[in-house]
């Protein structure tokens, strides 16, 4: 089972999928208040995650490519249900202080991303220890901001008291704005580290994820675009850089037609026939994506003035 | 008049007090990934206040004449995420065949909204909160409005400090979210406010 190592290894350090990949960031902001509570979350994503990476993966030759999508969904927030029910039966507590963001695992991108870019084109084992191994990287990194900000919040760590007795929280860190700036901080970390491998010569390697690249720093598109072009985008941008692109990325060229008019017609004049609209996509696959969202807004606004 | 204020009040509540991506982080993706100019963050906004008005209004409906008519209300996530996720390829379809000069304003950003976390988190909010329908309509349109009122200023101070001299490790995302915490401090200091 080398290779089930190696999966958990890749989740857990190599595309950590909060401090590397920047994936799933609302949970991440959201509950981190205590480590508990990071802890909690990440475990009840990992369920998740473990679970519908390992069904996604058995039901891959079932499920039909152009729906794919959609059986995801159900798929997980199946499991999402079931996380949910467990919860309130078991752990009440936890189940309270995490709320809302329960529910809200279901549009967690690391999810969808896994399930699109691992499990939908590996068979079940691995699936599964990737899943294993996104979620406990998941995990890691929600406890570990979730103890720093429990310590300058309150001085304490899974409610021991760690700080002296003269030590004054810094209440702001167990609120909304501290953990926007315990982030900044996290990615400002990131970014030095890569510049620094950048001088050393060392390029720092490009990572294909549901997202295509991290998201924190893409800056060129809104998560939820990954649902009609992420695979263009892996294709376009991920392709050349990456070593281990998986085949499948060829395959979804069909379905793409399907799922993406939106970008296009924004562009392209209302009226066509559907098959004109169906080459431009594919004509256009390559120019028309997110990255140019801004200019392209811009224009169309200015058109109309 | 007792329901009008209590409507005021869910609207300050909604939309400063707590709002959506300061307070509660939700639709944090296209806050940092559509704010670059306030144009397109202005466009988002006009966007997301449509789908989520629309969204939890359906929702609501299903809500009440689904789901707890039936007493299945724990299927209330996988229901809703279908729901919205169908309800904005009909809105798309809709407002291509019947309003195109709509459609080309609010085109680009639709599809991102498909499944942007504010959308399910509020119908969730709504349902755990046991708001009616109007009262969840209210509240979702309450929401929307916060989260164009944030994305609009980020966008606004991201258009003035683009060009600062900030150390190269907190270029972008860093400065981004430093602003975004310094904004969030901002915001709560509307809990005062009721």
């Amino acid at each position: 089972m080398n290779k089930a190592g190696e999966r958990l290894i890749n989740g857990l350090v190599k595309e950590n999928p909060t401090f590397v990949l920047m994936l799933g960031m609302c949970p991440t902001l959201a509950v981190t208040t205590s480590a508990m509570n990071g802890l909690g979350m990440g475990l009840a994503t990992t369920a998740v995650l473990v679970m519908s990476n390992l069904f996604i993966s058995l039901l891959r030759k079932v499920i039909p490519n152009r729906v794919r999508i959609p059986a995801f969904i159900v798929i997980i927030a199946t499991f999402v249900t079931v996380v949910q029910l467990l919860l309130q039966a078991y752990l009440p507590a936890l189940n309270k202080s995490l709320g809302v963001y329960i529910p809200l695992i279901v549009v967690n991108c690391i999810i969808l991303g896994r399930a699109e870019s691992f499990a939908f084109s590996n068979p079940p084992i691995p699936s599964f220890f990737d899943g294993l191994g996104m979620g406990l990287g998941f995990s890691f990194a929600l406890t570990c901001i979730g103890a720093v900000r429990e310590l300058l919040g309150a001085g304490k760590i899974f409610d021991m008291a760690i700080m002296p007795e003269s030590f004054e929280p810094v209440r702001i860190f167990g609120q909304a704005p501290g953990a926007f700036f315990v982030l900044a901080a996290l990615t400002a970390l990131q970014n030095a580290i890569k510049l620094s491998r950048q001088k050393k010569g060392k390029s720092f390697e490009k990572i294909g994820s549901g997202c295509s690249e991290d998201c924190m720093n893409c800056d060129k598109k809104g998560c939820s675009k990954r649902f009609y072009d992420a695979s263009a985008l892996q294709k376009k941008e991920a392709a050349p850089v990456k070593k281990e692109e998986t085949p499948v990325k060829k395959e979804e060229a069909p379905v793409k037609k399907e799922e993406a008019p939106a970008p296009v017609a924004a562009e392209a004049p209302a009226k066509k026939a559907p098959e004109t609209i169906v080459k431009k996509v594919q004509k256009d696959e390559d120019e028309v994506s997110f990255d140019k969202l801004d200019d392209l807004d811009v224009v169309d606004l200015d058109e109309e003035e | 008049m007792d329901s009008v204020k209590e409507m005021l009040v869910l609207i300050v509540g909604s939309s400063l007090v707590s709002n959506v991506v300061l307070s509660q982080f939700l639709g944090l993706c296209p806050f940092l990934g559509v704010s670059k100019k306030v144009k397109t963050a202005a466009g988002m906004g006009a966007a997301v206040i449509f789908v989520i008005t629309l969204a939890s209004l359906v929702a609501g409906v299903i809500n009440r004449f689904v789901l707890i008519r039936f007493h299945i209300q724990y299927l209330d996530t996988i229901v809703f995420i279908l729901v919205i996720a169908a309800l904005v390829q009909f809105v798309e379809m809709f407002l291509h065949k019947m309003m195109p000069s709509l459609y080309e304003a609010l085109g680009v950003y639709l599809p991102l909204i498909t499944t942007n976390c504010a959308v399910l988190g509020v119908a969730i909010n709504n349902e755990q909160a046991n708001y009616g329908i109007l009262k969840g309509t209210v509240n979702g349109f309450a929401t929307a409005v916060g989260f164009t009122i944030a994305i609009v200023i980020l966008a606004g101070i991201r258009e003035k400090t683009e060009y600062n001299d900030v150390p190269v490790a907190f270029k972008g995302m860093p400065t981004v979210l430093l602003t975004a915490g310094l904004m969030a401090i901002a915001f709560v200091g509307f809990s005062g406010l009721l």
